[in-house]
Protein backbone atom coordinates (compact mmCIF):
# COMPACT_ATOMS: atom_id res chain seq x y z
CA UNK A 1 0.00 0.00 0.00
CA UNK A 2 1.52 3.30 -1.02
CA UNK A 3 0.43 5.89 1.51
CA UNK A 4 -2.08 8.46 0.31
CA UNK A 5 -2.02 11.82 2.03
CA UNK A 6 -5.21 13.81 1.55
CA UNK A 7 -5.08 17.59 1.23
CA UNK A 8 -6.18 20.01 3.96
CA UNK A 9 -8.81 21.21 1.46
CA UNK A 10 -10.37 17.72 1.27
CA UNK A 11 -10.58 17.39 5.06
CA UNK A 12 -12.02 20.89 5.43
CA UNK A 13 -14.71 20.23 2.81
CA UNK A 14 -15.65 16.97 4.55
CA UNK A 15 -15.93 18.80 7.89
CA UNK A 16 -18.15 21.50 6.34
CA UNK A 17 -20.36 18.83 4.76
CA UNK A 18 -20.65 17.05 8.14
CA UNK A 19 -21.61 20.27 9.94
CA UNK A 20 -24.15 21.13 7.22
CA UNK A 21 -25.70 17.65 7.50
CA UNK A 22 -25.91 18.06 11.31
CA UNK A 23 -27.80 21.34 10.84
CA UNK A 24 -30.01 19.68 8.20
CA UNK A 25 -30.93 16.70 10.39
CA UNK A 26 -31.71 19.00 13.34
CA UNK A 27 -33.95 21.30 11.29
CA UNK A 28 -35.75 18.54 9.36
CA UNK A 29 -36.63 16.87 12.68
CA UNK A 30 -39.08 19.69 13.41
CA UNK A 31 -40.87 19.24 10.07
CA UNK A 32 -43.74 16.78 10.17
CA UNK A 33 -42.77 14.03 7.73
CA UNK A 34 -44.81 11.37 9.54
CA UNK A 35 -43.18 7.96 9.30
CA UNK A 36 -40.46 9.40 7.07
CA UNK A 37 -38.83 11.49 9.81
CA UNK A 38 -37.04 8.32 10.98
CA UNK A 39 -36.04 7.54 7.39
CA UNK A 40 -34.73 11.09 6.85
CA UNK A 41 -32.77 11.04 10.15
CA UNK A 42 -31.18 7.66 9.40
CA UNK A 43 -30.42 8.54 5.74
CA UNK A 44 -28.54 11.68 6.88
CA UNK A 45 -26.74 9.69 9.61
CA UNK A 46 -25.63 7.08 7.06
CA UNK A 47 -24.30 9.85 4.76
CA UNK A 48 -22.31 11.28 7.69
CA UNK A 49 -21.00 7.82 8.56
CA UNK A 50 -19.84 7.30 4.97
CA UNK A 51 -18.07 10.67 4.92
CA UNK A 52 -16.22 9.91 8.17
CA UNK A 53 -15.36 6.32 7.17
CA UNK A 54 -14.29 7.01 3.57
CA UNK A 55 -12.33 10.22 4.17
CA UNK A 56 -11.30 10.54 7.84
CA UNK A 57 -10.79 6.78 8.32
CA UNK A 58 -9.17 6.41 4.86
CA UNK A 59 -11.33 3.47 3.80
CA UNK A 60 -11.08 4.89 0.26
CA UNK A 61 -7.36 4.11 0.22
CA UNK A 62 -7.51 0.92 2.29
CA UNK A 63 -6.60 -2.55 1.08
CA UNK A 64 -9.32 -4.78 -0.37
CA UNK A 65 -9.07 -7.00 2.70
CA UNK A 66 -9.82 -4.08 5.06
CA UNK A 67 -12.77 -2.99 2.89
CA UNK A 68 -14.10 -6.56 2.94
CA UNK A 69 -13.80 -6.72 6.74
CA UNK A 70 -15.68 -3.41 7.12
CA UNK A 71 -18.50 -4.58 4.83
CA UNK A 72 -18.58 -7.97 6.57
CA UNK A 73 -18.97 -6.25 9.95
CA UNK A 74 -21.87 -4.16 8.69
CA UNK A 75 -23.44 -7.32 7.27
CA UNK A 76 -23.42 -8.92 10.74
CA UNK A 77 -25.04 -5.78 12.18
CA UNK A 78 -27.78 -6.06 9.54
CA UNK A 79 -28.30 -9.73 10.47
CA UNK A 80 -28.62 -8.75 14.16
CA UNK A 81 -31.23 -6.06 13.39
CA UNK A 82 -33.16 -7.98 10.72
CA UNK A 83 -33.53 -11.25 12.63
CA UNK A 84 -34.51 -9.49 15.87
CA UNK A 85 -37.03 -7.21 14.17
CA UNK A 86 -38.45 -10.01 12.02
CA UNK A 87 -39.55 -11.51 15.35
CA UNK A 88 -40.90 -8.37 17.08
CA UNK A 89 -42.53 -6.81 14.00
CA UNK A 90 -44.41 -9.96 12.95
CA UNK A 91 -45.79 -10.82 16.41
CA UNK A 92 -49.57 -10.77 16.27
CA UNK A 93 -49.74 -11.11 12.49
CA UNK A 94 -51.12 -14.63 12.78
CA UNK A 95 -53.56 -15.70 15.47
CA UNK A 96 -52.17 -18.46 17.67
CA UNK A 97 -54.85 -21.04 18.56
CA UNK A 98 -55.50 -21.13 22.29
CA UNK A 99 -54.34 -17.54 22.97
CA UNK B 1 31.33 -12.20 10.87
CA UNK B 2 30.61 -10.51 7.58
CA UNK B 3 29.76 -13.71 5.77
CA UNK B 4 26.04 -13.68 6.66
CA UNK B 5 23.86 -13.11 3.61
CA UNK B 6 21.60 -10.66 5.38
CA UNK B 7 21.53 -8.97 8.75
CA UNK B 8 17.98 -7.99 9.60
CA UNK B 9 17.94 -4.64 11.36
CA UNK B 10 14.71 -4.31 13.32
CA UNK B 11 13.05 -0.87 13.42
CA UNK B 12 9.74 0.40 14.80
CA UNK B 13 8.38 0.58 11.27
CA UNK B 14 9.62 -2.89 10.33
CA UNK B 15 9.52 -5.59 12.98
CA UNK B 16 11.25 -8.87 12.40
CA UNK B 17 8.11 -10.86 11.55
CA UNK B 18 7.09 -8.65 8.60
CA UNK B 19 8.49 -8.58 5.08
CA UNK B 20 7.86 -4.92 4.33
CA UNK B 21 6.83 -1.74 6.16
CA UNK B 22 3.63 -1.62 4.12
CA UNK B 23 2.75 -5.15 5.22
CA UNK B 24 3.24 -4.25 8.88
CA UNK B 25 1.10 -1.13 8.52
CA UNK B 26 -1.69 -3.02 6.72
CA UNK B 27 -1.68 -5.67 9.45
CA UNK B 28 -2.11 -2.99 12.15
CA UNK B 29 -4.93 -1.29 10.26
CA UNK B 30 -6.72 -4.58 9.71
CA UNK B 31 -6.34 -5.51 13.38
CA UNK B 32 -7.87 -2.20 14.47
CA UNK B 33 -10.78 -2.61 12.06
CA UNK B 34 -11.46 -6.11 13.42
CA UNK B 35 -11.62 -4.62 16.93
CA UNK B 36 -13.94 -1.85 15.70
CA UNK B 37 -16.23 -4.47 14.14
CA UNK B 38 -16.60 -6.12 17.56
CA UNK B 39 -17.44 -2.64 18.91
CA UNK B 40 -20.08 -2.23 16.19
CA UNK B 41 -21.75 -5.41 17.44
CA UNK B 42 -21.36 -4.28 21.08
CA UNK B 43 -23.20 -1.01 20.41
CA UNK B 44 -25.41 -2.81 17.87
CA UNK B 45 -27.08 -4.80 20.66
CA UNK B 46 -28.05 -1.55 22.39
CA UNK B 47 -29.31 0.04 19.19
CA UNK B 48 -31.40 -3.10 18.60
CA UNK B 49 -32.86 -2.96 22.13
CA UNK B 50 -33.65 0.74 21.63
CA UNK B 51 -35.37 0.02 18.30
CA UNK B 52 -37.50 -2.78 19.77
CA UNK B 53 -38.70 -0.73 22.78
CA UNK B 54 -39.17 2.47 20.83
CA UNK B 55 -41.45 0.50 18.50
CA UNK B 56 -43.34 -1.08 21.40
CA UNK B 57 -43.81 2.09 23.51
CA UNK B 58 -43.60 4.76 20.79
CA UNK B 59 -45.95 7.29 22.46
CA UNK B 60 -44.10 7.31 25.81
CA UNK B 61 -40.69 7.28 24.09
CA UNK B 62 -41.76 10.30 22.00
CA UNK B 63 -42.54 12.36 25.12
CA UNK B 64 -39.36 11.21 26.89
CA UNK B 65 -37.17 11.84 23.83
CA UNK B 66 -38.63 15.33 23.36
CA UNK B 67 -37.61 16.25 26.93
CA UNK B 68 -33.94 16.15 25.87
CA UNK B 69 -32.25 19.44 24.93
CA UNK B 70 -31.86 19.54 21.11
CA UNK B 71 -29.68 22.67 21.03
CA UNK B 72 -27.11 21.18 23.41
CA UNK B 73 -27.19 17.86 21.53
CA UNK B 74 -26.62 19.56 18.16
CA UNK B 75 -23.78 21.75 19.48
CA UNK B 76 -22.11 18.73 21.07
CA UNK B 77 -22.41 16.85 17.76
CA UNK B 78 -20.64 19.74 16.03
CA UNK B 79 -17.91 19.74 18.72
CA UNK B 80 -17.31 16.02 18.19
CA UNK B 81 -17.22 16.39 14.39
CA UNK B 82 -14.63 19.17 14.72
CA UNK B 83 -12.58 16.90 17.01
CA UNK B 84 -12.69 14.22 14.30
CA UNK B 85 -11.43 16.80 11.80
CA UNK B 86 -8.53 17.80 14.06
CA UNK B 87 -7.74 14.08 14.56
CA UNK B 88 -7.65 13.56 10.77
CA UNK B 89 -5.33 16.58 10.53
CA UNK B 90 -3.13 15.08 13.29
CA UNK B 91 -2.82 11.83 11.32
CA UNK B 92 -1.93 13.87 8.22
CA UNK B 93 0.76 15.76 10.16
CA UNK B 94 2.14 12.43 11.39
CA UNK B 95 2.23 11.06 7.83
CA UNK B 96 4.21 14.12 6.76
CA UNK B 97 6.50 13.78 9.78
CA UNK B 98 5.64 17.25 11.14
CA UNK B 99 6.10 16.84 14.88
CA UNK B 100 4.93 20.26 16.09
CA UNK B 101 1.80 20.26 13.91
CA UNK B 102 1.05 16.72 15.09
CA UNK B 103 1.23 17.75 18.77
CA UNK B 104 -0.88 20.86 18.06
CA UNK B 105 -3.70 18.88 16.43
CA UNK B 106 -3.58 16.11 19.04
CA UNK B 107 -3.96 18.73 21.79
CA UNK B 108 -6.82 20.35 19.85
CA UNK B 109 -8.55 16.96 19.58
CA UNK B 110 -8.05 16.41 23.31
CA UNK B 111 -9.60 19.81 24.08
CA UNK B 112 -12.66 19.25 21.85
CA UNK B 113 -13.10 15.76 23.33
CA UNK B 114 -12.93 17.34 26.80
CA UNK B 115 -15.56 19.94 25.85
CA UNK B 116 -17.87 17.15 24.62
CA UNK B 117 -17.51 15.28 27.92
CA UNK B 118 -18.06 18.47 29.92
CA UNK B 119 -21.29 19.25 28.08
CA UNK B 120 -22.39 15.63 28.53
CA UNK B 121 -21.74 15.90 32.28
CA UNK B 122 -23.83 19.10 32.37
CA UNK B 123 -26.68 17.31 30.57
CA UNK B 124 -26.57 14.34 32.94
CA UNK B 125 -26.56 16.64 35.95
CA UNK B 126 -29.66 18.33 34.53
CA UNK B 127 -31.35 14.90 34.35
CA UNK B 128 -30.64 14.36 38.07
CA UNK B 129 -32.13 17.76 38.93
CA UNK B 130 -35.25 17.09 36.83
CA UNK B 131 -35.73 13.58 38.34
CA UNK B 132 -35.24 12.02 34.91
CA UNK B 133 -32.81 9.40 36.24
CA UNK B 134 -34.37 5.91 36.57
CA UNK B 135 -34.91 5.05 40.22
CA UNK B 136 -37.27 5.69 43.16
CA UNK B 137 -37.46 9.49 42.60
CA UNK B 138 -38.08 9.23 38.85
CA UNK B 139 -40.84 11.40 37.44
CA UNK B 140 -41.62 12.53 33.88
CA UNK B 141 -44.47 15.01 33.38
CA UNK B 142 -47.40 14.05 31.17
CA UNK B 143 -46.79 10.31 31.05
CA UNK B 144 -49.17 7.84 32.72
CA UNK B 145 -46.78 4.88 32.30
CA UNK B 146 -43.74 5.96 34.33
CA UNK B 147 -42.11 2.53 33.93
CA UNK B 148 -41.94 2.90 30.16
CA UNK B 149 -40.48 6.40 30.51
CA UNK B 150 -37.84 4.97 32.88
CA UNK B 151 -37.01 2.42 30.20
CA UNK B 152 -36.25 5.24 27.76
CA UNK B 153 -33.96 6.96 30.24
CA UNK B 154 -32.29 3.64 31.16
CA UNK B 155 -31.43 3.17 27.48
CA UNK B 156 -30.42 6.85 27.22
CA UNK B 157 -27.97 6.56 30.12
CA UNK B 158 -26.64 3.15 29.02
CA UNK B 159 -26.00 4.31 25.45
CA UNK B 160 -24.64 7.81 26.13
CA UNK B 161 -22.75 6.44 29.16
CA UNK B 162 -21.04 3.71 27.16
CA UNK B 163 -20.25 6.26 24.45
CA UNK B 164 -18.77 8.65 27.05
CA UNK B 165 -16.70 5.78 28.49
CA UNK B 166 -15.23 5.27 25.02
CA UNK B 167 -14.50 9.01 24.89
CA UNK B 168 -12.65 8.81 28.22
CA UNK B 169 -10.55 5.92 26.87
CA UNK B 170 -9.94 8.03 23.74
CA UNK B 171 -8.77 10.96 25.87
CA UNK B 172 -6.32 8.64 27.67
CA UNK B 173 -5.00 7.36 24.32
CA UNK B 174 -4.64 10.95 23.06
CA UNK B 175 -2.67 11.93 26.17
CA UNK B 176 -0.30 9.02 25.59
CA UNK B 177 0.08 9.98 21.91
CA UNK B 178 0.89 13.59 22.84
CA UNK B 179 3.55 12.38 25.27
CA UNK B 180 5.06 10.03 22.67
CA UNK B 181 4.91 12.68 19.94
CA UNK B 182 6.62 15.09 22.34
CA UNK B 183 9.43 12.54 22.78
CA UNK B 184 9.76 12.36 18.99
CA UNK B 185 8.63 8.74 18.65
CA UNK B 186 6.62 9.29 15.45
CA UNK B 187 8.15 9.95 12.06
CA UNK B 188 6.99 9.98 8.43
CA UNK B 189 8.15 6.32 8.32
CA UNK B 190 6.54 5.22 11.58
CA UNK B 191 3.20 6.72 12.67
CA UNK B 192 0.95 3.66 12.95
CA UNK B 193 -0.14 4.37 16.58
CA UNK B 194 -1.45 7.81 15.55
CA UNK B 195 -3.20 6.36 12.52
CA UNK B 196 -4.81 3.51 14.45
CA UNK B 197 -5.86 5.76 17.37
CA UNK B 198 -7.44 8.01 14.74
CA UNK B 199 -9.56 5.08 13.52
CA UNK B 200 -10.78 4.54 17.09
CA UNK B 201 -11.59 8.23 17.61
CA UNK B 202 -13.53 8.46 14.33
CA UNK B 203 -15.43 5.28 15.21
CA UNK B 204 -16.60 6.82 18.51
CA UNK B 205 -17.67 9.85 16.46
CA UNK B 206 -19.74 7.62 14.15
CA UNK B 207 -21.54 6.07 17.14
CA UNK B 208 -22.57 9.57 18.25
CA UNK B 209 -23.66 10.40 14.67
CA UNK B 210 -26.33 7.69 15.14
CA UNK B 211 -27.07 8.34 18.83
CA UNK B 212 -27.89 12.02 18.29
CA UNK B 213 -30.82 11.63 15.82
CA UNK B 214 -32.13 8.43 17.42
CA UNK B 215 -32.21 9.78 20.98
CA UNK B 216 -32.83 13.51 20.45
CA UNK B 217 -34.54 14.04 17.12
CA UNK B 218 -36.85 11.48 15.60
CA UNK B 219 -40.02 12.34 17.55
CA UNK B 220 -39.71 16.12 17.54
CA UNK B 221 -42.35 16.64 14.85
CA UNK B 222 -45.08 14.95 16.89
CA UNK B 223 -47.65 17.21 18.62
CA UNK B 224 -46.99 17.50 22.33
Amino acid sequence: MTEHIDSIRTYTLVLLALLALTAATTLVAFVDLGEFSVVAALAIAVCKMLLVALFFMHVRHSTKLTKLVVLGGLLWLVILLMLTLSDFVTRGWIGVPGR
Amino acid sequence: MGSEAQVHVETLALREQFDTEAQQKDASTLGMWLFLITEVMFFGGMFTAYTVYRRAYSDVFAVASSSLNVAIGAINTAVLLVSSFTMAMAVRAAQLGRRKTLILFLVATLIFGGIFLGVKAYEWNEKFEQHHVPGPSFHLEGVPQQGRAQLFFSLYFAMTGLHALHMVVGVAILSWLIWMAHKGRFTAQYNTPVDVAGLYWHFVDIIWIFLFPLLYLIDRHLPK
